[in-house]
Formats: C-alpha cells, structure tokens, sequence
C-alpha cells in the first residue's frame, strides 16, 4: 500500500502563498517557458541560475520541501541510468581513469551529470506546479491555453472535461483499490512473493473488482451528467472565472528577468 | 481468540498535513464466543478499529493481541491470523471478482493451501450458511441480485472458518428483506458454532436484539461498553452523538417523561409491548 501512497503527481498541496496564488494560466505558462530556457541552456551558470530560481520558487510556495523531492523519487532509476551511461560510454574530454576497459572522460562526467541535473529541475518544476495549483484550476487553464485551437477542430472544452474527470478519480480509484487490496488480504491473499507470472496472476482479484467498479462509476458519472442536461462546452459559463492578478505580472516580469540572465549566461 | 487491545491508537498520513486521528488511547478485550455490537457514526472510527484486529493496519501507538499474536511485533506471520479472524468489508460484493460463485468463495481456502476435496466441501458449507442455494454455485456472481452478491461474500469468508467473524456494515444498502435474512443468519451463525461474532454498525435498531455487548465509539473513542440494556439506558448521551435509541426503548422514554410507569429499555417492540400493557393493567386496576 505504500506504493499507493507516492504518487506525488496531481497531488495537491492546499495553501495561500504567492505561488498558489497566482493564476493556474500563468503557471502553466510560466512552467512551460521554464522548461524551453531549461532545454536551450547550454552553461552550468545558466543552470545554477534556474537551479537558484527554482528554490526560490520552492520556498515561497511553502509546500514541504519532503513533498516537493518526492517527486523525484520515480525517476531516481532514469537519473542513475543518465549518469552512468554517460561517464562509460563518453569519449569527449580529458581521460580520467583508465583502468582494464574502463575509460572516464571529463566530458562524459560533465554531461551525465548536467543533464541528470536538466532532469532533475525538469521534474521538479512540474511537480511544484501540480503541487501549488489544484488539478480543477490546472485542467481550466488548460482548456483556455487550448481554445484558440478549436478552429483547428481541436475540441478544448471536451479534453479538458476528460482531464478534470481521470483527475477527480484518480484518488477514488486509489482508494477503491486499496480497499479491494484489503479485503482479499483478509482472505489470504498474497500480492507479494512468487515469480513474475504467479504475482501478475495474484493481481487478477485486486484489478477484475476494480476494474468493474471504475465501468459502474463511468456509467453513473454519465447518467448524472446527463440528468443535468451537459452537453458539452458550447456556450458554457463559468462559476469560476479566472483573473489575472498584479501578482501575475509581476512573476512573468521575474521570470523573464532570470529566463534572460540564464540565457545570457 | 481472545482480543486484547491495549492503549491503541491509529492515525492516518501522521506527519503530514492530511494527519487525522481515527483512533485515541482505546482499550477492549473481547473474550471468546462473544457478540459484540460495536455502533458509531460515520467516521467515528469503527471501521478502523476492526482493520486493526486482523493486521490490515497496525495500531500507530499501543498493541493489539490475538490469541498469542501481537500484530505489531517484528516477523509476526499474518495470514494465519486472517484465517482465524475474517473480516467482511462493508459492501463486500466489491470485492467478488471470479468467474463463478464457487471460485469465488473458493479463493479464500485455495490461499490457505487446503486441497480440493477440503475446498469443495467448505464451499459448500459456506454457501448453506448463508443461504444461498447450491444451484448457484456455477453462476457468475456478476449475474446475483445485490442481496445475493453480499452473501456469497460473506460466504467467501465464512469458508476460512474463521473463530472471529468481523462484519462492517453487512445490511448497508440492502432492502428490508435482505437485512433481515442477513442478520437472523449471522445471529444463528454465532448460536450454533459458538464463534465470536464482532457486528459494525450505526444502527441500534439491527443490533439491540441480537448481540449481547455494546461498545459505542465516538470521535476514535470508547463512549459506551456494556449490555445492550445498559448502554440504551444513556439514550440522551446517545442521541447526543446522533445515535438514538431502539424504536422500543425509545416509546418507553417518551411514556416515562408522560409519567407512567414503564421500566426504561426495551430491545424489541413485543417487549415493549408486554411493558405497556402490563402498565396499562396497573393503571386501570388503580383507577
């Protein structure tokens, strides 16, 4: 059951900082600009620079810094794989050890531990804004970043209604299954020794229960959606409608302050 | 299977800033062939608490025994444990998941290793139990009334034999017909093979007439432990907490405050009833 415990990804962090408080567009905006100066960044002053801009941001949103490394701990596997495959298989650089049929180049090291580092901002800035931005704010942020694409026939308001609901359920379906996981405990089960087959075969009484349940929760989902005459984005208000803050521009003028001195740099 | 619960707490995310308490400092023990009704209201903690008693969740602080095992120490081997307390979660029909009725209530035995001929005959007994005909057992549980698929359930429990038999909420949800059939088989259940019988709910009315200790759990505490009469007698503190009384003591209560004199609790509604008319009785002789 820990492991159902981890998922750090649309797991929000209620509060009232600045960085909660900022429009989910402008979040959105700004993670997605972070991410193009992260990609362009070539030096390590201009990654110190985000790495430093990142923290800030960490510290201001108030959020745990225990929650927000958590993020990381899934790609933990990817980042070791990155540096290792660099420092053994790079030959650009000075050669630092030579040993048998071990070679390490300094460029090799450089490397893998930069873009392990490019990965590691990357993760960290996603989950910072899934972790200030609640998933209902995100997906509405979506669907407005999303509309001028309806010309295209992209259906904006249909997307993001899907998000918002795989989003909503994703905490009912974890809950359901631990509960499920629990109840087959109690009759014996086992999910956790044998080989591959024997333990994806024990996983048959935990995912047919749930499965069936999440098909009943679609169907009343729809019918009640039905009931309340949904029919779609066309001509649909708001409860909520989103407002741009001075606090908005003044984090876009931050932002494009430290995306210029990292790129510069 | 004596259950001994010492000084237990539960807390859910501690630590965190979704930390809540279910639990505080709760002492129980339960001796054997007991049944025991253990009411509450939603979220009081209940359901935490029976989770506890099969090592589902260990307790974040104190201990809790069964028989000879202490679930919280190091390399205690659980699955015994769960063979010898079943529990039976509320809206248990979630959990069916095999192709046939049998399957599915083979599934608990199949894990405790019993052979076939053993299984099939358990499956059997299971079945009879809880009345469910043994045409059914090649249907899909898929295909049963919601009644049904509560007691195949129950029945895939059942057929671990368990000494303790734990049931959230078994009635939730069903008809009038289907509770009352549930819970006059449980109570022969606990008559004829002498198993402790541990009842969840937040219902008086099910529980007054069958089990023969109440234990009130109110915001993760004991509030009330004691005999059906007793704890019914407290009816302000009960329905102070949104629980009331049985329909019976409560037209008792009520004659009380009106001045006549009825003893003050009544399980069923013929007790209640000979009271009334007892009292009746004394009245018109006086008069």
């Amino acid at each position: 059951m820990s492991m159902l415990q981890n998922v750090t990804l649309g797991q929000y962090f209620p509060g009232t900082s600045v960085v909660h408080r900022l429009d989910p567009r402008t979040k959105l905006g700004l993670a997605l600009a972070y991410i193009i100066v992260l990609f362009i960044a070539r030096t390590g002053l201009s990654y110190s620079v985000l790495a430093l801009a990142s923290a800030g941001i960490v510290l201001l949103s108030e959020v745990p810094i225990k929650l927000v490394l958590r993020g990381l701990r899934p790609i933990l596997m990817i980042l070791s794989l990155t540096v290792v495959l660099h420092v053994f298989t790079s030959r650009e650089g000075v050669e630092l050890v030579s040993f048998w049929f071990i070679r390490i180049y300094s460029g090799g090291v450089i490397q893998g531990f930069m873009l392990a580092f490019r990965l590691v901002l990357l993760v960290l800035s996603t989950s910072i804004l899934t972790l200030t931005t609640s998933p209902i704010a995100l997906t509405d942020a979506i669907e407005l970043a999303l509309r001028p694409l309806r010309r295209f026939g992209v259906p904006a308001h249909e997307l993001a209604m899907m998000m918002t609901i795989a989003l909503r359920f994703i905490p009912t379906l974890l809950e359901e299954a631990e509960k499920i996981m629990k109840a087959q405990l109690a009759r014996g089960a086992d999910f956790e020794s044998g080989g591959l087959l024997k333990r994806a075969k024990s996983l048959l009484p935990l995912l047919i229960p749930l499965f069936i349940s999440a098909f009943r929760r679609a169907d009343e989902l729809a019918m009640a959606m039905e009931a309340r005459c949904y029919r779609g984005g066309e001509g649909r208000t708001k409860y909520k409608v989103l407002a741009y803050s001075r606090l908005d521009l003044y984090a876009a003028m931050c932002f494009t302050a430290v995306g210029v001195v990292a790129l510069a740099l | 299977m004596p259950i001994q619960l010492n000084n237990v707490s539960f807390t859910y995310s501690p630590g965190t800033p979704f930390e809540r308490h279910a639990l505080r400092g709760i002492n129980l023990s339960i001796a054997d062939g007991e049944f025991i009704g253990i009411i509450g209201q939603t979220g009081s903690g209940k359901s935490t608490l029976v989770q506890l008693l099969n090592g589902l969740i260990k307790p974040t602080q104190g201990t809790v025994r069964v028989g000879d095992v202490t679930t919280t120490d190091k390399g205690v081997r659980l699955r015994p444990l769960r063979q010898m307390v079943g529990l039976v979660f509320q809206f248990a029909e979630h959990q069916l998941f095999a192709e046939t009725v049998a399957a599915d209530i083979a599934f608990g035995p199949l894990n405790l290793g019993l052979d076939p001929s053993e299984i099939a005959a358990r499956v059997d007994e299971a079945m009879l139990t809880v009345g469910l005909p043994l045409e059914m057992k090649e249907r899909s549980p898929f295909e049963l009334s919601g009644g049904q698929m509560r007691r195949v359930a129950i029945a895939g429990v059942l057929a671990m034999r368990p000494q303790v038999l734990i049931l959230d909420e078994p009635t939730a949800g069903l008809d009038p017909r289907g509770r009352d059939e549930i819970l006059t088989r449980i109570g022969a259940l606990h008559r004829e093979r002498g198993i402790t019988v541990i009842l969840v709910s937040h219902s008086m009315e099910d529980i007054a007439r069958l089990v023969s200790r109440i234990v009130v759990i109110h915001e993760g505490e004991v509030l009330h432990d004691g005999p059906p009469r007793e704890v019914f007698c407290s009816a302000e503190s009960l329905s102070g907490i949104g629980l009331g009384v049985p329909q019976a003591t409560e037209i008792l209560r009520r004659l009380r405050l009106a001045g006549w004199n009825v003893p003050a609790v009544a399980l069923t509604l013929a007790e209640a009833h000979g009271f009334i008319v007892e009292a009746w009785r004394e009245r018109s002789g006086e008069a």
